[in-house]
């Protein structure tokens, strides 16, 4: 698995899904739509701001509330390449991997890190670095089939592509 | 290193000698099951992965439970979908009405799930099963089409609860009893993304059907699953229906529990949850008096036969109050069928209860007993979020089917005891 690697944007605890995708925007389920009102709850105009491949770095409980499958989709529709929290949701965790949105659980990373920030996931090995300051955490690993799912695009396209072999 | 009941699951479905919670693990899964509601969009999603027939026929559960008799011509098209699929694909677990249930007790009923499986269900009280010794865990519908097409399916290793339970339950106190009082006490996140393993001498001494109570509330905690031990009441279970199971796996002596609580629950009395949370539970004594409009007994909480003897037994000879109705819904045709023939159907009936052919039917609103505006039900269920059985403006309270009984005769929440 390739590492990740992007631009910093720092968020604090408990993120919800109402923030990252407020329910008037949700009567899509088109990646680039919803991601033009990525974070809208916090930020209007934050996807405005995202340049493809920038990282969102967030404290715990990222993602909790609803289990709209949309809330990933609108961050990987407005370009995230990849969430580091101290903890996820449930739901977000599990709906992030099977629509393909990388995500890595790294304690601290967020209180130790600023705006701008680079960062760098290396999701088989479980390590998350802070380029900027050397920093680096110890996420859990993610063991090749899961890698591949997120590779992949998500679960229906990796379906897809094990059972065409 | 010693694992907890659900590690060794786990462990074993991954095909690791070892597993720890927060490991990410792909599993091999035995059963699969989904139901009229959760069915139509997996099929969709297993269409969409492009995926011809799925992984193993035998290993496939479909129940009508939640919108039948069909409530609408929208839930007959989806009982159709899932005919068909059932048809197209060889499922012969597929339940249609009138030899079906709700589907957590169906699948206890009919032994579907195993000690020591692994099995999914696309319904966040899948739970229940693991009243059997199984890790039984609630999935959604794009998870349970990969399933479907892979036999597989990725899961993080919870981390477990331990809960153990002691003493002698006193009379009209039940298992539902227990888990509201593990509700309010853990909280609705008290057991978030955790398995919640049982144990304790209480254990011993219930009955399988109370332990699918147990199991099935454990969702209300926020579990991911709940387990009991397979044990000689497990046995007794199976060889009622000629079958053989080992006593296995057990958890080792050493699994380290991320918490443990022990209840004496002899001083437990019937309780009650109060609108609009699960956790909000109360002894019946603090809520007597409060005028109820409908009664419900019924669900995969308590709508097994021990549950319909247990109302009838208070209903026998009394009558319900004026102003309010009492619905009954047994959880599976075998239910309904060993009611019918104990008389239980009768008494109830007699007393005024409407029976309904069984379904979920009034638990989720959908049917059978929908409440209007500012009505307020007491009901056996599990969950009384705002709006669950009807309108938004509606209120359920929740007990054991003795209170439930006892209230549809007294027209207020009342204790059992009181009609003595
Ligand atoms: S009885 Fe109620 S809680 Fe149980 S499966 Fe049906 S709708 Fe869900």
């Amino acid at each position: 698995m390739r590492p990740i690697s992007g631009k910093a944007w720092i968020f604090g605890n408990d993120v919800d899904t109402d923030v990252i995708i407020p329910a008037k925007f949700c009567a899509t389920l088109d990646a680039k739509e919803l991601g033009r009102h990525a974070m809208a709850g916090l930020d209007e105009g934050f996807a405005a701001r995202v340049i493809p491949g920038d990282i969102i770095v967030a404290g715990d409980n990222f993602g909790c509330g609803s289990s709209r499958e949309t809330a990933p989709l609108a961050l990987q529709g407005a370009g995230i390449g990849a969430v580091v929290a101290s903890s996820f949701a449930r739901i977000f965790f599990r709906n992030a991997i099977n629509v393909g949105l990388p995500i890595a659980e790294a304690d601290g990373a967020a209180a130790n890190s600023k705006e701008g920030n680079v960062f760098q996931i290396d999701l088989g090995a479980g390590v998350v670095t802070n380029v900027t300051t050397g920093l680096s955490y110890q996420a859990t690993p993610f063991p090749p089939e899961i890698g591949e799912i997120i590779y992949a695009g998500g679960l229906v396209p990796y379906v897809r592509k094990r059972l065409a072999k | 290193m010693g694992m907890t009941l659900a590690e060794k699951i786990l462990a074993r479905a991954s095909g690791n000698r070892e597993v720890a919670p927060g490991q990410l693990v792909t599993c091999r899964v035995d059963k699969a099951m989904a139901t009229d509601i959760t069915a139509p969009l997996s099929i969709e999603v297993f269409r969409k992965m492009g995926a011809g027939r799925v992984f193993d026929p035998g290993a496939c559960i479909l129940v009508n439970d939640h919108f039948v008799p069909a409530r609408d011509s929208v839930a007959a098209d989806f009982s159709a979908a899932m005919r068909a699929f059932a048809n197209a694909q060889k499922i012969k677990n597929y339940f249609e009405v009138g030899r079906s249930g709700i589907c957590h007790a169906l699948v206890a009923e009919k032994r579907l799930a195993l000690p020591g499986e692994l099995f999914v269900g696309a319904d966040s009280h899948t739970c229940t099963i693991g009243a059997l010794g199984a890790f039984a865990t609630g999935v959604g519908s794009t998870d349970l089409a990969g399933v479907w097409a892979l036999g597989e399916i990725w899961l993080k290793v919870p981390e477990t609860v331990r809960v153990v339970l002691t003493g002698r339950l006193r009379r009209y106190v039940t298992a539902k009893d227990v888990v509201l009082h593990l509700v309010g006490l853990l909280g609705l996140a008290g057991a978030r993304y955790k398995a919640v393993e049982f144990g304790g001498d209480l254990l011993a001494a219930m009955p399988v059907n109370e332990r699918l109570t147990l199991c099935n509330m454990a969702a209300e905690m926020g579990a991911k699953t709940a387990l009991v031990p397979p044990d000689n009441v497990t046995e007794a279970f199976f060889a009622e229906k000629g079958l053989a199971i080992e006593r296995s796996p057990l958890p080792d002596e050493g699994a380290r529990y991320s918490r443990t609580e022990a209840l004496d629950a002899s001083s437990l009395g019937p309780l009650v949850a109060e609108p609009f949370s699960p956790e909000k539970v109360k002894p019946v004594a603090a809520l007597r008096n409060v005028k109820v409009d409908q009664v419900f007994i019924g669900s995969c909480t308590n709508g097994q036969i021990e549950d319909l003897r247990a109302a009838a037994e208070i209903l026998r000879g009394r009558k319900v109050a004026g102003g309010l109705r009492l619905i009954v819904t047994p959880a599976t045709q075998e239910v309904f069928i060993k009611a019918a023939a104990e008389g239980v159907l009768h008494d109830l009936a007699e007393a005024g209860a409407a029976v309904t052919a069984p379904s979920c039917g009034a638990c989720l609103g959908g049917h059978g007993g929908v409440l209007g505006k500012n009505e307020t039900a007491l009901a056996t269920t599990n969950r009384n979020f705002r709006g669950r059985m009807g309108d938004p403006t509606s209120k359920v309270y929740l007990s054991n089917p003795y209170v439930a009984a006892a209230t549809a005769v007294a027209g207020t929440i009342c204790h059992p005891e009181e009609l003595e």
